[in-house]
């Protein structure tokens, strides 16, 4: 469990790295084909900051209001409230604030940029379907994401992905304009090569951007499931609950592609699931979650 | 000059690193001394959520007496040794835990006990104390194992020794009981 938290976070650096590496490439190839890359970059990456880190700050409410979540109040919610706080005491982080979405399907996300302003919200079917213990595991995994920071690393992934589109956006567009030349670059036949390769390397950085964003999303997934145990000291627990959430095949009605990051099981309904079918390692990469099975697997491995 | 300079920045650059250290050396310990205050906390917790239930219990199970009476000086036996030493007020606690256990054991061979509202209650808040205490004292022995590994990893175990920032101990559950149980048929 300790090993796989830290090998977890050890990926998402790689993963972070990677980001930065892909947008240091993509800048030096602008600067290379138009040399206005610093310029490019500057204005991507403030576009990118300005744009997704509003929604940031304001994420708890827009991801409640999304899914139209209400405050948990009332005896009814005695359990889920003392769950969460016995978990709090255990994380030693502040104890979120607790919302229900009236939905039959078994399901639930966190929210909020930091443990100060977290917000957690289940729906009614989950309450309904799991037992003490499932409850438990599926509330740590959720307080796992708060205490990790999940949000902002969510966050900077998206930012990454905003500057990267818009730069190579802006470098494709002054090429159709048909912009300077260096001059130098032109003359040697090595460069030529090198410019293909950089105008390659701008048309596809968006494209790896997004497969690294749905990488991260999904090493975030798994982190949350180890660090949860690491609250609950019971592996089997959350991989009980995961297998209800398997068998019961209805789905969160307010969840869109755009929230799929934030439930605990991807709200999204994939038909080729239904067949029993593999889904094609192609189809898997633009997954928010892992396969559900394979959280499993790893949780029983424990 | 530029000799000059170069040894005052690397002067400056210790100064923060050593104060940097303490300071993180100090905030682990007091999470350590918050971390046993939230365990309290959750015991007081506890022994004001029991006179509630002696009550509810009484008014369904009133013969049930012996239960009720273990359960009540198991209370106030944790409650003395709260200001005693750690281990003893753990072995209190445990007491306490075990005359719960058969308490609640007891309360299934009344139907209308079980059905009671206010029963259900106490009974859900008395397992989440439970519950929060486990943690509070999960968080304690973790708080421990980041503290204790911070003073005894180089370099900050210098500056530990230099300002006496000793190990601390961790909790251990149930001390006393580590034999295995002996089940028979």
């Amino acid at each position: 469990m300790f090993e796989q938290i830290s090998a977890n976070k050890r990926r998402t650096w790689f993963l972070l790295v990677g980001f930065g590496a892909l947008i240091a490439a993509v800048t030096a190839a602008v600067t290379f084909l138009f040399g206005l890359g610093t310029w490019g970059f500057a204005i991507a990456v403030v576009f990118a900051i300005a744009t997704s880190w509003t929604s940031y700050w304001c994420s708890d409410r827009l991801a409640l209001a999304a899914a139209r979540a209400r405050p948990a109040d009332g005896p009814e919610f005695a359990r889920y409230h003392n769950l969460v706080e016995g978990l709090c005491i255990a994380a030693g982080i502040p104890k979120p604030r607790l919302f229900v979405v009236d939905d039959d399907a078994p399901n639930a996300f966190a929210t909020g940029r930091n443990p100060e302003h977290a917000a957690i919200a289940v729906t009614t079917g989950l309450l309904a379907l799991l037992d003490r213990v499932e409850l438990e595991a599926v509330l740590a995994h959720e307080l796992a994401h708060v205490k990790n920071y999940d949000m902002l690393v969510g966050t900077i992934a998206v930012t990454a992905v905003g500057a990267l589109a818009l730069l190579s956006d802006i470098g494709l567009r002054v090429m159709l304009w048909g912009g300077d030349r260096d001059d130098d670059s032109s003359n040697n036949p090595l460069a030529g090569l090198i410019a293909v390769a950089a105008i390659v390397l701008i048309a596809l950085a968006p494209l790896a951007a997004r497969l690294m964003q749905f990488a991260m999303s999904r090493r975030r997934e798994f982190l949350a499931d180890a660090s949860g145990v690491a609250l609950t000291r019971y592996p089997p627990g959350l991989a009980s609950a995961l297998e209800k959430l398997r068998d019961n095949g209805t789905v969160v009605a307010a969840g869109s592609r755009a929230m799929a990051q934030l439930w605990i099981e991807s709200p999204l309904d994939y038909p080729a699931d239904q067949e029993g079918n593999r889904r094609s390692w192609l189809n898997r990469a633009f997954d928010t979650h892992p396969p559900i099975d394979e959280r499993i697997e790893v949780l029983r491995a424990m | 000059m530029t000799v000059v300079l170069v040894v005052a920045v690397l002067v400056a650059i210790l100064v923060i690193a050593v104060v940097a250290t303490y300071n993180g050396l100090v905030r682990t310990r007091n999470r350590i001394d918050n971390a046993q205050a939230q365990i309290e906390v959750q015991l007081d917790r506890r022994h004001d959520l029991i006179p509630n239930l002696v009550e509810t219990v009484k008014g369904y199970a009133a013969h049930e007496r012996q239960t009720l009476e273990a359960v009540t000086a198991a209370r106030a036996h944790a409650i003395d040794a709260a200001s005693g030493s750690l281990a003893d007020q753990a072995e209190a606690e445990n007491v306490l835990s075990g005359a719960l256990k058969s308490l609640f054991a007891v309360a299934e061979a009344y139907p209308d006990l079980k059905a009671n509202a206010n029963f259900l209650a106490l009974q859900e808040e008395l397992t989440s104390t439970e519950d929060r205490i486990a943690y509070a004292r999960q968080f304690f022995n973790d708080a421990v194992l980041s503290y204790n590994t911070r003073i005894q990893s180089f370099p900050a175990n210098l500056l530990a020794r230099m300002f006496g920032f000793s190990a601390r101990e961790y909790f251990d559950g149930d001390p006393g009981n580590d034999a295995p149980v002996d089940v028979r048929f």
